[in-house]
């Protein structure tokens, strides 16, 4: 028998630690804008409290958008948003899943399906009468940012593509939307590390569970994540690091899996330990003096917003030191902490304008600072912002790309 | 086989800071000003969101200071391990009128030669020597009449009480305090306000027109109208110089029980000028240890998310904050430890002393780090620990601040006095 904690008990436990010193409050982006959501301190460690078998005091925790600001702010390491998750997840397992998050948690399996159909599908998505029969029916709220799915999945390009003959491996995880919606930025990661001297082992895979997780289905959640950690470790070389582009799937793999889902498979925890974030990866390159920098000059301003799930990598923002070496580049960094949609959040009818409201000072720094791109490190956000604010959003790792000349 | 890449999870600036309250944020933006790469590392955010934003100096000496630059020196010469008696003489007001100019944009005014007596929440009368302009017109030092007026669903603000007890308080000079307190109601409120939704709401025009007729409304022979500190988030000096204007007597907002929309306001402050100097803050990751090289300090570890990561620096700041933010714990037995690098704090015994009151002195008051002129932790020789390593903030020996009200003041001193010390001596 281990002795050693679960992973429920080191997240619950650490409320104990909570001294109601109201920072968390202070800092969430949706109690700022809205009384309908009491705050995490409220639905966290207060009303954590009242739920140990028994129900939810409330349902106003369904309100908390995951964001995760909350437990970073906390200055004695009270997993605020993580004691949320599980609340949420409770209380979806007492009242039920409405059928709308069950399909927008399955980001992968909506690609599949709708490729095909990729026109009609696309076509759908900008029709306004369809928009509204999705909101008035699924709930999806008719504004609300939606991808469009690529023609050609990522893996179909990776599959033909001939890795680069090199002494020195990395694995690439793309994840969902690279794989079905911006097939684009895959290509660009796997040249960009191949114009660094490394060959980019793709395996098949799958989704990582996250959009599940945040939609309180920890059972199939749980699943999809032991099997990506299987898939990241079937390839050649057991130790190799994993380059993850979705800074959202990539903090899954790192720590959310572990911890939210209370995962302790071995293959999982030894992937969860090699995964980087690419400009991570990246910016140890550097530090190493091992980057290539043979940049050209991007004369361009570029308004750098680094999202929730990045900044709870806790790597600080590595993306704004590489950028900075790119002559030409003005790259101004936002200042706001988040844009509101919160993966899918803020796609829901319920919740569309408290993320809207969320994002608004986001929106205003960056049409204050005109720039010609919007640079986020993830895709949800990408999608929120561009839809807000009109602009071209890209990766940073685009801005990257055009700086190594589209290679 | 292929060659493997290992990770070296390794980072490097010019200055690390460990932690992000006013001490270690001061510290970092001088740094910053001075050209150098510096990155800031904090468990979480420090106490500004929660306190006033006030810069109390000198509050309680032998008794209520009223002119804090010409006590200090008596009340150091009998300290001689407080932290402001450790740094050079000028430090502090350098420190403060370097402040002043740091914080323009939020109308930060006053000095270390008059205390200004600021309403509490609960009206008792706060000594402090450095305010934002929204809380100015707040000083009771000469007495005074004024209306205290609370905003219904705002549940942590009372202004009766505040008001009773403001006329019930002996005012320093002798000066007689008026008080009357009232409750108005906010047009479209309905249930309970956190206090930046309210300071949000406040930022329409509308809102805070409502508001002020409101007020007139109420107004009797009052000189002055006191309100909770929720003025506004973003443009609280408009707000606040709106109100004013409409209602037509000078106004102050009273700071209130956490959170502390004064302190979000001055937090903000804070990072977006060291952003803008091009520093880093890295918010949520523990440091959790130290590697030392020959007399210097070569790294700290930092725990992001997946793994630590090693991160370098030729100086490094450290500003945890003392017993109260887990700076420094305080072990069964009367122990007490420095929790980042294991560094030696006073000596303890800190066993309660039953009969003492609870805010008469006791030992474990002082605990902190002993430090030399230059702010570095020594060790019980008095030789500095790292040659490197500087302590700035509550983390110090020597102050009682709870008591001298002079918290906020050691901080910026401190902090200040911690990169002069990296710059090589010049203020």
């Amino acid at each position: 028998m281990s002795l050693e904690p679960t992973a429920e008990f080191e997240v619950r436990s650490s409320l104990d630690h909570c001294v109601k010193c109201t920072v968390c409050e202070s800092a969430c982006p949706v109690a700022g804008v809205t009384e309908l959501f009491p705050g995490p301190k409220t639905v966290g460690p207060q009303a954590e409290r009242f739920r140990a078998g028994a129900h939810s005091p409330d349902l106003s925790v369904d309100l908390c958008s995951g964001c995760g600001v909350c437990s970073r702010v906390c200055p004695h390491g009270v997993r605020i948003a993580e004691i949320n998750s599980r609340a949420r997840a409770e209380l979806k397992r007492e009242h039920g899943v409405p059928l709308r998050d069950q399909i927008l948690a399955r980001p992968g399996l909506m690609g599949r399906a709708a490729r095909p159909l990729a026109p009609v599908f696309n076509w759908a998505l900008g029709n306004s009468t369809v928009r509204w029969l999705g909101e008035h029916t699924l709930g999806v709220h008719h504004l609300a940012p939606v991808p469009r799915v690529a023609a050609r999945p990522f893996s179909s390009w990776a599959r033909r593509h001939r890795p680069l003959r090199s002494d020195r491996h990395v694995i690439y995880f793309h994840g969902c939307s690279t794989e079905h919606f911006e097939p684009a930025l895959g290509k660009q990661v796997v040249r960009i590390l191949e114009h660094n001297g490394f060959s980019v082992l793709i395996p098949k895979q799958d989704c990582c569970g996250l959009p599940l997780q945040s939609n309180g289905l920890f059972e199939p959640s749980r699943r999809y994540l032991t099997r990506l950690g299987r898939q990241l470790s079937v390839v050649d070389g057991e130790g190799l690091p994993v380059i993850a582009s979705s800074t959202s799937c990539g903090l899954m793999l790192k720590r959310e899996g572990l911890e939210i889902l209370g995962l302790r498979d071995r293959r999982l925890v030894g992937v969860s330990e090699r995964t980087y974030d690419i400009f991570e990866f990246l910016a140890e390159l550097r530090e190493r003096e091992e980057l290539v920098t043979d940049f050209r000059q991007l004369r361009l301003t570029v308004a750098y917003h680094a999202p929730c799930q990045q900044q709870n990598q806790l790597i600080g923002k590595p993306a704004l030191d590489l950028l900075a070496e790119v002559p030409g580049l003005r790259l101004v960094e936002m200042e706001q902490l988040c844009c509101g949609i919160a993966g899918t959040y803020g796609i829901k009818r319920e919740k569309y304008d408290i993320a809207m409201e969320v994002g608004k000072p986001l929106f205003a720094d960056i049409a204050d600072c005109a720039p010609d791109l919007v640079a986020c490190d993830s895709e949800t956000c990408r999608w929120q912002i561009a839809k807000a604010t009109g602009l071209p959003v890209v990766h940073p790792l685009e801005v990257l790309y055009r700086a190594y000349g589209g290679i | 086989m292929s060659a493997r890449f290992e990770g070296i999870g390794l980072v490097s600036h010019d200055v690390v800071v460990v932690g992000g309250g006013l001490s270690g944020l001061v510290a970092a933006i001088r740094l910053a000003q001075a050209g150098r790469d510096v990155a800031v590392f904090a468990t979480g955010h420090g106490g500004l969101p929660l306190a006033p934003a006030v810069i109390d100096v000198l509050g309680y000496g032998e008794g209520r200071v009223t002119a804090p630059g010409r006590e200090l020196p008596r009340f150091l010469a009998a300290r001689p391990d407080h932290p402001l008696a450790r740094i050079d003489p000028g430090a502090l007001a350098a420190a403060c009128a370097w402040f002043l100019e740091l914080a323009a944009p939020l109308g930060y005014q006053g000095t270390v030669e008059r205390n200004l007596f600021l309403p509490t929440a609960v009206g008792a009368l706060r000594p402090t020597a450095m305010v934002p302009e929204t809380m100015a017109a707040g000083d009771l030092a000469q007495g005074g009449s004024v209306l205290i007026v609370g905003i219904h669903g705002y549940r942590d603000f009372y202004p009766q009480l505040l008001a009773a007890n403001l006329a019930a308080a002996p005012s320093p000079f002798g000066s007689r305090i008026d008080a009357r307190g009232v409750e108005v109601v906010l047009p479209g409120n309905a249930g309970s306000l956190r206090p930046q939704l309210l300071a949000r709401r406040l930022e329409q025009p509308q809102v805070r027109a409502d508001l002020a007729s409101s007020i007139r409304s109420e107004l009797a022979h009052e000189e002055r109208v006191g309100l909770p500190a929720v003025l506004g988030l973003e443009h609280a000096r408009e707000v606040w110089s709106d109100l004013q204007d409409a209602v037509g007597r000078p106004l102050f907002e009273i700071p209130t029980v956490p959170p502390s929309v004064p302190g979000v306001r001055l937090q903000a402050l804070l990072t977006r000028s060291l952003r803008r100097l091009g520093g880093r803050l890295v918010t949520g990751a523990a440091v959790v240890g130290g590697e030392g090289v020959g007399g210097r300090l070569a790294s700290v570890r930092v725990a992001s998310s997946a793994r630590e990561v090693e991160v370098r620096a030729d100086h490094f700041v450290l500003a945890t904050g003392g017993v109260a933010t887990g700076g420094i714990v305080v072990e069964r037995g009367g122990g007490a430890r420095e929790v980042v690098l294991g560094l030696p704090t006073t000596a303890v015994g800190l066993q309660r002393d039953p009969s003492s009151g609870y805010f008469s002195p006791r030992a474990g008051d002082r605990l902190g780090l002993a430090v030399d002129r230059l702010l570095r932790p020594v060790d019980r020789q008095g030789q500095p620990v790292y040659a490197n390593l500087h302590a700035a903030g509550a983390i110090l020996e020597g102050a009682v601040p709870w008591r001298e009200k002079s918290g906020n003041g050691i901080s910026l001193a401190t902090g200040y006095a911690a990169a002069t010390a990296i710059l090589g001596g010049s203020q």
